[in-house]
């Protein structure tokens, strides 16, 4: 493990060094001459982006780099993913390994200002829940005292956990585990009395378990996880161009817009609806972009909704109901600003 | 070769300027290639407004650490939670070492025995825990403990107010001050005592000739000073009774399945390649000192103990250290099942400040140094037991 985390810094040292463009602006520019996007997603995470049994990436996340590929090159296939533990994902990133990086990354200020980062719109309304055996009989986060706490390093996780507890005077053990399996290990065969992680996360955690009915997550939400896609600070041509492909799919939801219909849509009376889609006006143009760049990540990859039913959505194993992550004009948080 | 010549041309030939050049060339190429990728790092760092520095570790951590040996809460700085992690690298260490150099002890020894079940089991031993990657012992290890101790809400009592299950072993405890920390300083101070009195002693026996005990004399030394600390500072005899609480059990003191499983991984792997070595080093020992100790009629275990084994030490020494420093850098493994050692609080704080070259820097640094200081004192104790050779 040391020698292995220590190989990666090295690395991710010299590629700082030889391997970074020579100009922060010219990332489309290199994406074109490669003919392919590089994409940092997370290594095997269920509904984000795990590699199914032809080898091929599924999942939410792994969706957003198609998209982005869509946009830029008419295609979404014109992604390289890459696999990023949570250790190394921001050295990836920073050090031209990667253009994007889109596997569940919370946005949160010291990352957005200290680290040479920009984020992309939130595409993921997420936060860390608790979950327990339904044998404990516990109702609320409240009655968590002395227990022992099962979670993994390296997020915000742990300073959540801190965060929500101390101000309650709750003490509590916190066994900290490098490897997911052996930290759902460690929760199942009662190591620990609870486990803790995101919610979508402890979802596809209760998934797995032999009987997922007798788990059950406690009500509290500790914490807020905004899950955005991270592209490299001082390039906002590039960043406009990932944020206004997560803009393209959400206001082709909004607007009815979907992989079925979108070539009636051309013919939509819908001002917006025709920038969206090319008919009208040189939106493609301003961002270096063919005309047709958000026409093609919709066409080719479903608008926001077709991507989230199809990866976390309700009839996934995940099960995940929309939440937040509805459309604002249907109670949610999810909302693009106007393409005009 | 003709050194006396002064042309600086003749002077390249000479092997030892050459030697000495080659070494100054190799040590300027070193340092110029580090300064040059230092210089291109901070450069290419501060372009991308990547914070650089070691200012973070200033700034409070935020995080608990389960297990600690010094006072440590979540709003200390990232400095000592990196401390909190390295003494619990350290702590578990010593541990394994000194179980590895036990049981290594036994079944180098039982790997020679003339009882082949003995020596069959021995070779057993040896030859399963060196093939399977420690990594795997780890894993088995630790998924054992989880898996036959029950949940700590049906903790078994093995012993009145001790308490066993897959939460850990957990044991009544003094309630911890000043002057218990007084008392066991003393008594440390008490057992060097006892050493530097007893050698002096010694001394002085071998040089007049006459045989005084000297034992008196040790045990003022070695019992003095503790109980002088014990009158004067009057510690208190509290005790932490251990209970049983809705999900843990509390107070007391804990040993957690994870430091167990760490040191069981780590010191039984290191005994296989320790009894290797002690093995090695008691075939070295040419077989007329067997003989010639049974001549002047001691029996086996006084052969071993007083002739063989401290000749054995000279080859035993410097592959144990080397052993030893392997136990030191596998103990990073721990990140794996769940002890905080000093790479889990070094990863913790890397992701939360973003900071890694310098974390990893750091963790390079403290590992090359404690490396470095347990080659030292092994070398220091080869140097002492080489002597002996005549």
């Amino acid at each position: 493990m040391f020698c292995k985390l220590a190989a990666l810094g090295l690395a991710a040292a010299a590629f700082s060094v030889f391997a970074a463009p020579a100009s922060a602006q010219a990332t489309l520019d290199a994406v074109k001459k490669r003919g392919k996007v590089l994409c940092g997603v997370s290594p095997t995470s269920a509904g984000f982006s795990y590699a199914d049994d032809k080898g091929v990436r599924q999942g939410f996340d792994s969706d957003v780099c198609r998209a982005v590929s869509s946009a830029v090159f008419g295609a979404p296939d014109k992604v390289e993913f890459v696999p990023l533990n949570t250790n190394i994902r921001f050295q990836g990133l920073q050090s031209g390994e990667v253009d994007l990086l889109s596997r569940q990354t919370t946005m949160t200020f010291s990352r957005d200002t200290s680290l040479g980062l920009d984020f992309a719109p939130i595409v993921f309304y997420d936060g860390q829940g608790l979950m327990v055996s339904t044998k404990l009989g516990v109702k609320s986060a409240g009655e968590l005292s002395q227990a022992a706490i099962c979670l993994l390093p390296g997020t915000t996780t742990l300073q959540n956990l801190e965060d929500y507890f101390k101000p309650r005077n709750i003490k509590y053990e916190a066994v900290v585990f490098e490897d997911n399996n052996e930290w759902r290990n460690a929760f199942f065969s009662g190591r620990c009395d609870v486990i803790t992680s995101d919610r979508s996360d402890l979802a596809s955690v209760r998934a797995v378990a032999n009987d997922p009915k007798q788990f059950v997550i406690l009500p509290e939400t500790i914490s807020k996880e905004p899950l955005a896609p991270v592209v490299r600070q001082n390039d906002s041509n590039w960043r406009d161009i990932v944020s206004w492909t997560v803009n393209a799919l959400i206001a082709a939801e909004e607007y009815g817009v979907n992989k079925g219909n979108i070539d009636e849509q051309l013919k939509s009376k819908d001002p917006e609806v025709q920038r969206l889609l090319g008919v009208t006006g040189d939106l493609g143009k301003m961002l270096n972009l063919d005309v047709k760049w958000a026409y093609n990540a919709i066409k080719q990859n479903g608008n926001y909704g077709e991507i989230f039913e199809r990866s976390l959505g309700e009839k996934t194993a995940l099960g995940l109901s929309r939440g937040p992550n509805q459309l604002w004009n249907k109670g949610g948080l999810i909302y693009s600003p106007p393409f005009r | 070769m003709a050194s006396s010549t002064s042309s600086p041309v003749r002077l390249l030939y000479d092997v030892r300027v050459r030697a000495i050049l080659y070494q100054v060339v190799a040590v300027a190429l070193v340092v110029g290639v580090g300064f040059y990728l230092f210089g291109t790092v901070s450069r290419k760092l501060a372009d991308q407004n990547i914070a650089t520095g070691f200012d973070y570790l200033s700034r409070p951590a935020g995080f608990v650490i389960s297990q600690s040996f010094i006072r440590y809460e979540s709003s200390d700085t990232y400095a000592r939670a990196l401390l909190v992690g390295l003494l619990n690298t350290v702590w578990v260490s010593i541990f394994a070492v000194m179980l590895s150099s036990v049981l290594g002890l036994i079944v180098g020894i039982a790997r020679l025995s003339r009882n082949p079940l003995l020596s069959f089991l021995a070779l057993i031993y040896v030859e399963a825990l060196r093939n399977v990657p420690l990594l795997l012992y780890l894993f088995l290890w630790y998924a054992l403990i989880v898996a036959v101790f029950p949940p700590v809400r049906e903790a078994w009592q093995i012993l009145p107010d001790v308490f066993l299950s897959n939460g850990g072993l957990i044991v009544p405890s003094l309630q911890w001050s000043s002057a218990h920390s007084g008392v066991l300083a003393s008594a440390v101070l008490g057992i060097v005592l006892a050493f530097v009195v007893a050698s002096a002693l010694r001394r002085r026996r071998v040089a007049s000739g006459q045989a005084r005990p000297a034992w008196p004399f040790v045990m003022l030394a070695l019992l003095g000073p503790p109980l002088l600390a014990i009158l004067l500072l009057q510690p208190d005899l509290v005790v932490n009774w251990p209970e049983r609480g809705r999900f843990r059990i509390t107070g007391g003191v804990q040993v957690t399945p994870e430091f167990t499983a760490l040191l069981v991984g780590l010191g039984l792997s290191a005994s296989a390649g320790v009894a290797e070595i002690v093995r090695a080093g008691i075939l070295s020992v040419g077989r007329g000192q067997w003989e010639a100790a049974r001549a002047v009629g001691l029996h086996d275990r006084q052969t071993m103990r007083l002739v063989v084994l401290p000749q054995a030490l000279r080859v035993i020494v410097p592959p144990l250290t080397s052993s030893y420093l392997s136990t030191f850098k596998n103990s990073s493994l721990a990140i794996a099942i769940g002890y905080p050692d000093l790479v889990m609080v070094s990863n913790t704080t890397m992701n939360q400040t973003g900071q890694a070259i310098e974390g990893i820097a750091i963790f390079m640094l403290v590992y090359l140094g404690m490396s470095i200081t347990i080659s030292l004192f092994m070398n220091w104790y080869n140097a002492r037991v080489a002597l002996v050779e005549r």
